[in-house]
């Protein structure tokens, strides 16, 4: 393992951090809000860090960074950056703890959502514009994580999409091919970005408000500017916004860029996933209204199906938002909901969970073994689109599921332990191993996480980094195998 | 006329064989010279060792006297730069390559600037072409269609239980519904032809050929034998190069097992065919066949490139209880002896594919060529040209016309106003302006007539193509 090479790029990437604060600084100025002070002693501080880390790791000469460098790399970002993420927090919001400021800025960086402070509205603008500007910054990672870096680790079976995607082909070397890729997938990103916020002012936002719930829903993380999230504008128009622009950052953003070169839809009808993704989207929304309209939690078919609609794409892509309390909700279609938000996000999206890819490769591996019993002689590979998927990438993804699975069950029994009731302890494993947002219980819609203890907290920002990082990527830095020479 | 030959395969060979007897100069170039010698034994021609591309080799095997060169070499890139040098150093008039490829199949690309072919054939195509007619029609031995699918030529072993069998010819028109009519070109009895008129009366086990517009050829096929259900579920045994196109056509319309030896090519061919049951077998073992419910199966086809294994396989099919069994058979003595016997159709793929490349090789305005009964009997389709002055059959009744022995004129598609098919169930079929008729011996044929053909004997093809050429005084 050669550190310098990675603490270079970790340096760069801190110092490109503390610069992305200067905008909520900038926001702080204009409107004159009292979190100014903060700010300049964050982007002071993380300065200082990233520069000295960068200075010292340049002085060695370490070469380039290579493909295994990119597992610590990437798990380094994701556990560092939130400390400093959480500095502004930490210094301007009195009475909260580090344990909390690293848990919300967690949630942010990794497009989560969860939250445990209350009083969004009154909060000084800066620091909500910082909170969602973190899920804008997040989403870019994530989507270059997804798209670039994650197919070439090969984790849990992303190595599928290494060919098909623009992205990095030269196996030594990691850093030039990712760089372009980025570029590309950005501008669709920030296209997107400018598009929704747009269309949020248009449906009848203030122009703020817009540019800060436009950055949590392309990021699909899900911090709003107002307690009640959505539900305080209470607009058709805006909740219709919403679900447009999540539904098209929960697809594969390498789609929407080949998409977006060739100026075609032909790349999203070549997309295998999304059938899937739109087919299970639909068949839910359908089947909730009908189940809430059975059980007279709404006795008006238009209002049960807005209110569906909405709760469906936004728990289910992994943005949470909430626009009513669907915590009232039968238990059974808010586990439906928490259901959709592990699987329905597409591989290269913003969003969380095990992704479509994964969840349509077991699914037909499971049929493939029903066939073999029936017809013991039988080749019979699973296909995603037009490609065969291979053993090497079957054998990853039951892998990804399996462990998946199990820190799910792992998590849940320690949260449980730690003397939580089972419903949250699972939803908040849920709902944050899925970086969607909201869970039941005391961390649902209604309540947030700030009733959890600090352990639990903990519990909760590791399980946001684990689902954001697909598990694997933090699992090969914690093995010892990793660390020997 | 002088054609060179590239490739002594299975096509090579069999090309080679049907062009040999009609007293054409062949020379044959292969770089396996065993193949060579066993054909130089067994035909009258010249043979060349060496590699097809080189124009060196080509100028040793006489290509520039050459009329036509024929390249069906294994390999579609030999067969296109062959073209393309007889074309350009050799100016041979007429090119015909084998192109497995359709990827090749471009007009631009086969053009005389390019690879300069005039005509790409793909005996794999026409074999799977051929396979899917057969099951579209489960009664036939054989189905052949000639101006562009209007007119079907369909072979059917006469059962008992059809209306006509038992019964003279002529009380065919009696049964069939008004506005059908068809045409019994010929009837083989025990291998040997017979010369059909209204008064032979139609035996059971007789080998029946029939023409009819193609819409009319079931009601035409239920004179000779009891309709069976249509086709749905088929196995084939054999993913190899035929067996997995069939499969690909046929997947979207039934329910398709294909039975392969080999386990990695299996998994190519499922990769291929996401709708086609892939199983990894011998398709002579019993009891894989057995698991597969061989019994409920409606049609086995044995693909495999092996001779044996595809008479064994179909054979074990049969008796294991599939209704029809179909076995691909390269060698003529195995096709001639298992053919009625315990395997339904016996198919020669050198054969079928013959037709195509004939079309191209006869004289004339030869618009299509079938091979009938291995060879032995022809069907042509002849397009009628010029007027009572300089032509032999144009302006003349059929009766007029000088009569060949074991030659008929089975029928007549002439261009007319459109108008609406109608089906052998009087419902309407679509459009068309070419109108099929069954001619009888007042019939005049008139200029632009396509006129079907049926040869019972090979050796009247000649003259059948002398009496339509046009007298040289036309140009």
């Amino acid at each position: 393992m050669r550190f310098l090479p990675v603490f270079r790029a970790l340096g760069v990437i801190i110092v490109v951090f503390g610069l992305a604060m200067l905008v909520p600084l900038g926001v702080s100025l204009l409107f004159r809000d009292g979190a100014e002070n903060a700010f300049e002693q964050a982007i002071a501080l993380t300065l200082f860090c990233g520069v000295l880390m960068w200075v010292l790791a340049s002085r060695g000469s370490g070469g380039d960074l290579r493909v295994r460098d990119g597992f610590l790399l990437v798990g380094l970002t994701w556990t560092v950056l939130p400390f400093f993420g959480a500095m502004p927090l930490l210094l301007q919001l009195e009475g909260l703890t580090f344990t909390d400021a690293y848990f919300e800025a967690t949630s942010g960086l990794t497009a989560t959502g969860s939250t445990l402070l209350s009083g969004l509205d009154h909060l000084p603008i800066s620091i909500n514009f910082w909170r969602t500007f973190m899920h804008w910054l997040g989403g870019m990672g994530v989507i270059v994580l997804a798209v670039a870096i994650l197919p070439l680790l090969g984790i849990g079976g992303r190595q599928l999409f290494r060919a098909e995607v623009p992205g990095p082909m030269k196996e030594d070397s990691l850093t030039p091919r990712i760089a372009e890729t980025a570029k590309g997938l950005w501008v669709v990103y920030i296209l997107l970005t400018v598009a929704c916020t747009g269309a949020f002012v248009a449906a009848g936002m203030e122009e703020w408000d817009a540019v800060m719930h436009a950055f949590s829903v392309m990021g699909l993380g899900g911090f709003s500017t107002k307690d009640a999230s959505l539900g305080h504008f209470d607009s058709v128009p805006i909740e219709m916004v919403a679900i447009v622009f999540a539904l098209l950052s929960g697809i594969n953003y390498a789609t929407h860029f080949l998409a977006f070169r060739s100026r075609s839809l032909g790349a999203y009808r070549r997309d295998p996933e999304i059938p899937f993704y739109f087919g299970v989207m639909a068949a839910s929304i359908v089947l909730l209204t009908f189940y809430l309209l059975q059980t007279g939690v709404y006795e008006n078919t238009w209002t049960a199906l807005r209110y569906v609609a909405f709760h469906c794409v936004s728990i289910a892509t992994s943005l949470g938002f909430a626009s009513t309390d669907y915590g009232q909700w039968p238990m059974f279609s808010q586990l439906w909901l928490l259901f959709l938000g592990s699987f329905l996000a597409c591989s290269g999206s913003t969003g969380g969970g095990i992704k479509m890819m994964r969840a349509v490769i077991l699914y037909k591996q499971v049929f493939r073994e029903i066939m073999r019993a029936m017809h013991p002689r039988v080749v019979h590979p699973v296909r995603l689109g037009k490609r065969v998927v291979g053993d090497t990438v079957l054998h990853a993804v039951l892998a990804f599921s399996f462990i998946y699975m199990a820190i799910v069950v792992s998590l849940t029994l320690v949260m449980s332990a730690s003397g939580l009731e089972v419903v949250t302890a699972f939803s908040a494993v849920i709902a944050t191993l899925n970086n969607t947002g909201p869970g039941l219980g005391a961390v649902g819609p209604a309540g947030n996480f700030s009733s959890l203890t600090d352990f639990q907290t903990w519990i909760c920002s590791f399980a946001m980094i684990l689902g954001r990082l697909e598990i694997f990527t933090l699992l090969v830095i914690l093995t010892p195998a990793f660390w020997r020479k | 006329m002088r054609i060179v030959i590239l490739g002594a395969g299975q096509v090579g060979a069999s090309v080679a064989e049907a062009l040999s007897s009609e007293a054409n100069d062949i020379t044959i170039v292969d770089q396996n010279r065993d193949a060579l010698a066993d054909l130089a034994d067994r035909l009258d021609v010249r043979t060349l060792v060496g590699n097809a591309a080189y124009p060196s080799v080509l100028q040793n095997a006489g290509i520039g006297d050459a009329d036509m060169l024929v390249a069906v070499t294994q390999s579609d890139q030999t067969n296109l730069v062959a073209c393309k040098i007889a074309r350009s150093l050799f100016n041979v008039t007429t090119r015909i390559a084998r192109l497995r490829s359709a990827d090749f199949l471009d007009p631009a690309l086969l053009s005389n600037d390019n690879f300069a072919v005039d005509y790409a054939i793909c005996p794999e195509q026409d074999i799977t072409d051929y396979i899917v007619k057969l099951i579209e029609h489960p009664e036939a031995l054989q189905v052949l269609e000639f101006a562009g699918g209007r007119v079907a030529l369909v072979a059917v072993r006469a059962y008992p239980g059809g209306l006509l069998v038992g019964q003279p010819i002529r009380k065919m028109r009696e049964h069939l519904p008004k506005g059908v009519d068809a045409r019994v070109a010929a009837i083989f009895r025990e291998h040997q032809p017979i010369e059909p008129d209204g008064h032979t009366v139609i035996e059971p086990n007789d080998e029946v050929f029939v023409l009819a517009a193609a819409e009319h050829m079931r009601p035409v096929m239920r004179e000779l034998r009891r309709m069976q259900k249509p086709v749905r579920r088929v196995m084939i045994a054999g993913g190899g190069n035929i067996g997995a196109r069939v499969a690909g056509v046929l997947e979207k319309y039934y329910e398709v097992k294909v039975i392969e030896r080999d386990r990695r090519r299996a998994e190519v061919i499922a990769a291929l065919l996401p709708e086609t049951l892939v199983l990894a077998a011998e398709a002579t073992d019993e009891k894989a066949l057995v698991e597969e419910n061989i019994d409920e199966m409606d049609m086995f086809l044995a693909l495999t490139n092996d001779d044996e294994d595809n008479i064994m396989a179909a054979s074990l099919a049969k008796r294991l209880g599939c209704q029809r069994v179909l076995a691909l058979i390269n060698r003529r003595a195995y096709a001639d002896m298992v053919q009625g016997g315990p395997i339904d159709i016996g198919l020669s793929p050198a054969q079928v594919s013959i037709g195509t490349l004939l079309t191209h090789v006869r004289r004339g305005d030869v618009a299509r060529v079938h091979s009938l009964r291995r060879g032995a009997a022809e069907a042509l389709e002849l397009v009628a040209h010029g007027d009572a002055n300089n032509s032999k059959v144009v302006g003349r009744r059929i009766e007029e016309l000088p009569k060949i022995k074991g030659v008929h004129i089975g029928a007549i598609v002439r261009r007319t106003e459109p108008f609406d098919i109608i089906g052998g169930d009087g419902m309407p079929k679509g459009k068309t302006d070419r109108r099929v008729i069954i001619p009888h011996h007042d019939t005049m044929i008139e200029p632009g007539d396509h006129v079907i053909v049926f040869c019972t004997r090979k050796a009247q093809v000649k003259e059948v193509e002398r009496l339509f050429q046009v007298a040289a005084t036309f140009f």
